[in-house]
């Protein structure tokens, strides 16, 4: 065999591997629950720490970026032949087809997925997760599946918080900068509405909370060695989910367009 | 009563465990002696499912733990408890909450019950005002003796300790030993720990198996390894110059 296709098939063999590795523990993780109150416990904590405590973020984030594309918008085509109200129609798609669904769920893969895979690697190595198993408790439906749950449940709030936000950037730059008149914004935001970019926006980003919480689970889940392995993971999971965001958003974009 | 038949276990090439056969009794404190890398932290990891034998026997009273199903494997362990080396306490949640942890996941016990189970361990162990505490706000020894409280608190038939003395001071060690050789025969447990602490072989060693090499080299209780002729026991029970000289001297006496 020649060398090149000799790696080359070790490098697909690597990579099936791993997604058979993959789709095991997500076997495991997604089973019914041993004692719903505890699985509720872990549920609306991990509500709380991956996704309400991710809101200031999010916000701040939108805020800026909002402003930032109205302003741009405004700048850059404006036009005699261009209507007024195209900076906020603009501004308004990008927002909710793109920013807060895809770019804002690549923020969070960095926030998130590394505090994901840190924590379930320092459990492993630290034998938190040996000693679940001992008890006889299933160690991956306990850790992880609140987490995904939790994560896919408050996705859509910061979908709308986001555009929320960075609509308010927009009316930031409109009042305050006085780039253009908050009636021309308005009259963008508001012109040629389709309810189904917002659900298109909904649907993607739960895609994306999937890929954020259960990549770096198992990045972090199977971390063997010590605190060096550890950080290794939790770059390797922040690194994976934001490829599998951008690639999937691709497919997704264009099914769902 | 734990037997172990003809157990082997590999990684890849290298063969760990060569066939070790014994049985840990009950009621007793059962030490696994052996240097470092001699498969000793393997062995036990074969006795809890942590790892898989390559082949041979677990029997736990009978109850062949190797070709169980998951299920029966899941229920099996609820009658183990495990203390390990560096005492696993979830960092999340407080002392009390650790030694609770098995109660709300298994038991029926109402909130008061499960607290009140929980506080009477936590009394055993000597931790009554920690309970409020994270396991990084207190000792090494303090941890490893709130992993026993939390092993303790389902009544396990099975206690498995892997190296419970690691980092510890002799003092604070000899309290570890004190405590899991009391608790042993309180609750009639199975237990089993992994040591390389000599003072935990002399003081509490009931029956001791010696792991060289990844076989067993030796077996017995606590008083025959002064009058031991097996030289591998020997040199590994006695290897400094200081005990070899205490052990000439307590058989010249005799």
């Amino acid at each position: 065999m020649h060398p090149t296709t000799n790696i080359e098939s070790m490098i697909i063999h690597s990579y099936l591997t791993t997604f058979g590795r993959y789709l095991m523990l997500m076997g495991r993780t997604f089973s019914v629950p041993e004692r719903f109150r505890m699985f509720w416990k872990q549920y609306v904590k991990e509500m709380e720490q991956l996704g309400v405590n991710s809101i200031g973020i999010v916000l701040l984030i939108s805020f800026f970026i909002g402003a930032v594309i109205c302003i741009q918008m405004k700048l850059n085509i404006e036009s005699p032949w261009m209507p007024r109200w195209v900076a906020g129609f603009t501004t308004r798609e990008i927002m909710l087809l793109e920013f807060s669904s895809s770019i804002m769920c690549l923020i969070l893969a960095g926030k998130v997925g590394s505090n994901i895979a840190s924590e379930l690697g320092t459990m492993r190595v630290t034998q938190q997760i040996d000693a679940l198993d001992i008890m006889g408790i299933n160690s991956a439906s306990y850790l992880i599946l609140p987490k995904i749950l939790g994560m896919l449940t408050i996705m859509p709030f910061l979908v709308i918080f986001s555009s929320a936000m960075g609509i308010g950037g927009a009316y930031g730059t409109a009042f305050i900068g006085h780039i253009m008149t908050p009636d021309d914004l308005t009259l963008g935001l508001q012109h040629d509405f389709i309810p189904w970019f917002l659900w298109m926006s909904i649907i993607k980003s739960q895609f994306f909370a999937f890929i954020i919480s259960s990549v770096p689970a198992y990045y972090g889940y199977t971390v063997e060695g010590g605190s060096v392995n550890v950080g290794k993971a939790s770059t390797d999971a922040v690194v994976s989910s934001s490829m599998l965001i951008l690639f999937s958003d691709v497919f997704l974009t264009q099914l769902l367009s | 009563m734990i037997e172990v038949k003809n157990l082997y276990k590999s990684f890849d090439e290298k063969q760990v465990l060569k066939g070790i056969s014994t049985v840990f009794e009950d009621g007793k404190t059962n030490l696994i002696i052996g240097q470092s890398g001699s498969g000793k932290t393997v062995l036990i990891k074969n006795l809890v499912g942590l790892l898989e034998p390559t082949s041979g026997q677990i029997l736990y009273d009978g109850r062949d733990f190797v070709h169980m199903s998951k299920e029966e494997k899941v229920m099996m362990r609820r009658e183990m408890g495990m203390i390990f080396q560096s005492a696993a306490l979830f960092d999340s949640l407080t002392v009390l909450e650790n030694v609770m942890f098995p109660l709300d996941m298994f038991s029926s016990m109402t909130l008061r019950e499960r607290k009140k189970r929980a506080m009477d361990c936590l009394d055993r162990v000597n931790l009554i005002g920690a309970e409020n505490k994270y396991p990084g706000e207190i000792s090494g020894g303090m941890q490893k003796r709130v992993a026993i409280a939390r092993a303790i608190s389902m009544n396990p038939k099975y206690l498995f300790c892997d190296e419970p003395n690691s980092g510890l001071d002799p003092k604070t060690s000899l309290v570890i030993d004190d405590l899991l050789h009391s608790i042993t025969q309180e609750f009639k447990m199975t237990t089993i720990i992994n040591t390389h602490d000599m003072n935990s072989v002399m003081g509490i060693g009931e029956n001791i198996v010696f792991i060289y090499e990844g076989h067993k080299e030796w077996q017995g209780v606590s008083s025959d390894i002064m009058h031991s002729t097996n030289q591998k026991l020997t040199d590994f029970i006695f290897a400094s110059d200081l005990l070899k000289d205490m052990r000439a001297a307590i058989l010249k006496n005799e």
